[in-house]
């Protein structure tokens, strides 16, 4: 059972707009305060909020790996187990 | 509805909690042994934890009609301390026999280090010489995706595991599908702030369907809420899964998994 677009976006438009306004404002009190040393920390995010904009699917995926560490397939020679 | 919750570390809750938990409906649960928020000493103190986990709670939760079992590891935080770990898994077949331990658990990674992979090979070969079952702790925030890719690594690397008798936890959108395609079963971790929401949940339930899927709420000693399968299925219920849909997360699949322990001696409240 899932639901049509019209009833997800019916059933959580409030909350999703708290949401971006949150997020808003979060960038807000971040100009505010001045210049940003950890720059790296600051263009995750703001790469972060692309995703949501851009045409396509997996978001929730593709923020996750954003925020995640390289896997590299040869770990285990590397450490020798 | 009842349901059951497979990882929850009531050691570090009261005895109010039990009693909600059996208000809500839960009917068993199962504790994996973890980090307790602080490094210990010797491996007598995992003794007296794992006596706790095998003694204490199980009279504590039988007072409010909840059964309680268990998972018996050091865990991946402490695996770093190697000589340590060593003496810790050399002592847990003292309690393999206990009538509520399930198997070997939580065990993985935390930092993704060499010394963590050690340990986590050395549980699982423990596990795999006494035919436990294994359940198991994937990293949080940026190291879960690395860190649950290399446990997968080291599980399929070994021909001896049964897949379906592991259970991966705190699986999230990024690498569910990696775990529910190796033929593990996969379990989602239902936190506050960090982790799941019973929103994002039940997004992965309507994605990848209930086969191998579970839910738990974690509640340890940090910030988590107990209660947070029920909240999971009143999501389920707004979005009008139905009764059978839902009981198959919460209840069935949970049962379906334990009953390949043979400690998982579970009477069904139907047949209390
Ligand atoms: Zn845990």
């Amino acid at each position: 059972m899932s639901r049509t677009a019209d009833q997800v976006l019916e059933q959580e438009f409030l909350q999703v707009r708290a949401k971006i306004l949150e997020i808003a404002a979060f960038f807000d009190r971040l100009s505010e305060g001045g210049a940003v040393t950890n720059e790296q920390q600051l263009r995750l995010l703001r790469d972060g909020s692309t995703i949501l904009n851009d045409g396509a699917d997996e978001k929730a995926a593709r923020v996750q790996l954003l925020f995640s560490r390289q896997y590299e397939s040869n770990w285990r020679e590397k450490f020798g187990v | 509805m009842y349901y059951i919750d497979p990882h929850i570390h009531m050691v570090s809750r009261t005895t109010d909690d039990y009693e909600t938990l059996a208000k809500m409906g839960c009917v068993a649960l199962s504790e994996p042994a973890f980090w307790a928020g602080f490094d210990r000493g010797s491996v007598d103190s995992f003794r007296d934890y794992f006596r706790q986990l095998t003694e204490t709670e199980p009279k504590r939760a039988a007072q409010y009609g909840i059964q309680h079992f268990t998972w018996l590891c050091i865990n991946a935080k402490e695996a770093e301390n190697v000589s340590l770990s060593r003496e810790v898994i050399a002592m847990i077949p003292e309690f393999l026999d206990r009538p509520n331990v399930l198997g070997i658990g939580e065990i993985g990674l935390n930092k993704n280090t060499k010394n963590e992979a050690t340990i986590f090979l050395e549980h699982v070969d423990l596990a795999v010489r006494h035919d436990q079952q294994i359940l198991i702790h994937t990293p949080h925030l940026e190291d879960k995706y690395q860190g649950t890719r290399m446990i997968l690594d080291m599980l399929c690397g070994d021909t001896r595991i049964q897949r379906h008798r592991v259970l991966v936890d705190h699986v999230e959108e990024h690498t569910i599908g990696p775990v529910l395609d190796a033929g593990f079963w996969a379990g989602m971790t239902l936190y506050p702030v960090t982790k799941c929401t019973p929103q994002r949940a039940a997004d992965m339930i309507e994605r990848f369907g209930p086969e191998r899927l579970m839910a738990n709420s974690a509640g340890d000693w940090g910030p988590s809420k107990p209660t947070a399968i029920p909240d999971l299925i009143l999501e389920l219920r707004r979005r009008g899964h139905s009764e059978a849909a839902i009981r198959r997360v919460v209840y069935e699949n949970p049962r379906t998994f334990f009953e390949q322990s043979r400690h998982f001696a579970f009477v069904a409240p139907e047949n209390r």
